[in-house]
């Protein structure tokens, strides 16, 4: 069972047998589409409105992309400063927990205020969401730098600079990649609930008009649509994370193997 | 090749910055060590005696509180950058493969630093002529942890030759390897300082070890430490592990013993 194959597999068996037991709860139960549909009817609906729907999947995929990539850049400065200086852990880390504290939705109507209804709100609360596992990660993984690695560059009399471009950012790529894949469903999560509260499109403008018509269908196809981008731009990072630290994962099997399992 | 004259050094830790306890530990008290051009020093001792700390003081990684530490007459203020340096746990950075941990110090330290690219394979084949002396020559390509201990201490030790350093400090290189490695790489070692002639600093607590290795072995007190017995090693080089069961040997290493127990 552990051939590459059956991996591959896996992902597509598993997403099969949750669609049919959808399926079969709907039917076994009798219930109206109206309250949940099957999943063959969302993903009718899917094709019925594909046109209108691919519109604003694009949008919300732009608003999330630019929500997340402010995210990445502020969150890698950021977190490489707190990382470095003890000092500005110690002064920002209260109030970074204090700001992820908040719910994000409920911001969104101050957001609305400040910069009225369109992709400006959803870009922030993508932003907002996905900006803190960027920072805790990459402040983790510069605080954890072996102090034996840094003494090897202090002694070549090597610079500030060159110790966080020759350790501090290799050695932080693994924990930088896993915040990247958190980060990234968060943005989307984000944005939907932006434009779900104060969007005049986006797939969460879908979603609350289909909802507000009873067009249940139209709102789970809009939400498969969500759940496929954001398992694509995971897909991506699990890419590029992959070929840039092989390093950190020394061979298969980890625990698992281990243990005997 | 430099000269390192160390002159009634103390050294006080616990009190930088930021610490929040009052403790202070007298880690060396008025050590003095003089260590010649391309002189074999060995520096034996309990452990905690401060023999690491002696290896920062040179380094520059480490400032002395009291007294002066000086590298071919100039006092020692800042991390030096004629200086390869070799610790005890592999600290081979776990991203690159084995010839670019290698060539690490040519990124860092001038003038091989603001060298054009053209100059690169030049120094690509240095380190493989480096990694080839130490028996590494098809291990370039491998990444560290699919090394030996002993591999990548030898490893360990080409990067710490590689930017041609004047001064070679050695921080108990081979503490962590079976005593067959371990004597190899004395040999290793060896070979390299006599083809090269940089001064070395070597600090261990394997007597055996200072004495094959070593022109000058000096003996340390335990906490605070201070240099208490040096005595020169008579034997011609080159040493071999025939030469360590020669009487003069067994009698230099049990004279030394005695000094490190000894109160």
């Amino acid at each position: 069972m552990n051939s590459p194959f059956a991996h591959r597999l896996a992902p597509w068996v598993a997403g099969l047998l949750m669609i049919l037991l959808w399926w079969a709860v709907v039917r076994a139960f009798g219930i109206e589409s109206f309250i949940l549909p099957t999943p063959f009817e969302a993903l009718y609906a899917l094709y019925q409105f594909h046109a209108v729907l691919l519109h604003h999947i694009l949008t919300t995929f732009v608003t999330t992309v630019l929500g997340f990539g402010l995210a990445v850049v502020l969150g890698v400065i950021l977190g490489v400063l707190v990382g470095s200086f003890r000092i500005i852990y110690s002064a920002l880390y209260p109030i970074l927990v204090g700001f992820n504290s908040v719910p994000k939705a409920a911001l969104v109507p101050v957001l609305v205020i400040w910069c009225g209804v369109g992709p400006l709100p959803a870009i922030f609360t993508a932003f907002l969401l996905s900006f803190f596992p960027i920072v805790v990660n990459v402040a983790t993984g510069f605080a954890t730098i072996e102090p034996e690695l840094l003494d090897v560059l202090r002694a070549l009399g090597a610079s500030r600079r060159d110790m966080i471009m020759k350790i501090g950012i290799p050695r932080s790529l693994p924990y930088f990649f896993a915040s990247l894949k958190i980060s990234i469903t968060l943005a989307f999560v984000g944005s939907v609930i932006a434009e779900i509260v104060a969007g005049n499109s986006g797939i969460g403008n879908v979603m609350l008009v289909a909802s507000s018509n009873f067009n249940i269908p139209l709102v789970f196809a809009a939400l498969i649509a969500v759940a496929v981008m954001g398992i694509a731009m995971y897909s991506v990072f699990a890419f590029i994370e992959k070929r840039l630290t092989s390093w950190s994962v020394r061979g298969a099997g980890g625990i698992e193997m281990a243990t005997g399992g | 090749m430099s000269e390192i004259e160390i002159v009634d050094v103390d050294l006080v830790y616990g009190r930088q910055a930021g610490d929040k306890s009052d403790a202070q530990t007298l880690a060396l008290e008025k050590t003095s060590l003089s260590i010649g051009n391309g002189d074999f020093v060995a520096v034996v001792g309990p452990s905690g005696c401060g023999k690491s700390t002696l290896l920062k003081l040179i380094s520059g990684l480490v400032r002395r509180t009291r007294g002066s530490v000086r590298v071919d007459g100039v006092e020692v203020t800042r991390p030096l950058k004629n200086v390869g340096m070799a610790f005890q746990n592999s600290t081979l950075l776990p991203w690159r493969n084995i010839l670019d941990n290698v060539m690490l110090p040519l990124e860092i330290v001038e003038p091989y630093r603001s060298q054009p690219r053209s100059e690169k394979p030049a120094q690509r084949r240095r380190a493989e002529r480096l990694l080839e002396s130490v028996g590494l020559a098809q291990f370039g390509d491998r990444m560290p942890w699919q090394l030996s201990g002993g591999m990548q201490q030898r490893a360990q030790i080409c990067r710490a030759l590689i930017h041609e350093p004047e001064i070679l400090l050695l921080d108990e290189p081979f503490g962590a390897l079976d005593a067959f490695t371990r004597e190899e790489l004395w040999g290793v070692l060896q070979a390299l300082w006599m083809e090269r002639k940089f001064s070395v600093v070597l600090v261990t607590h394997e007597l055996r070890e200072a004495v094959y290795l070593a022109d000058t072995v000096h003996v340390m007190t335990a906490r605070p430490g201070r240099v208490k017995f040096s005595s020169p090693v008579p034997m011609p080089r080159p040493r071999s592990l025939e030469t360590t069961f020669e009487p003069a040997f067994v009698d230099l290493v049990h004279r030394l013993r005695n000094h490190v127990s000894g109160h």
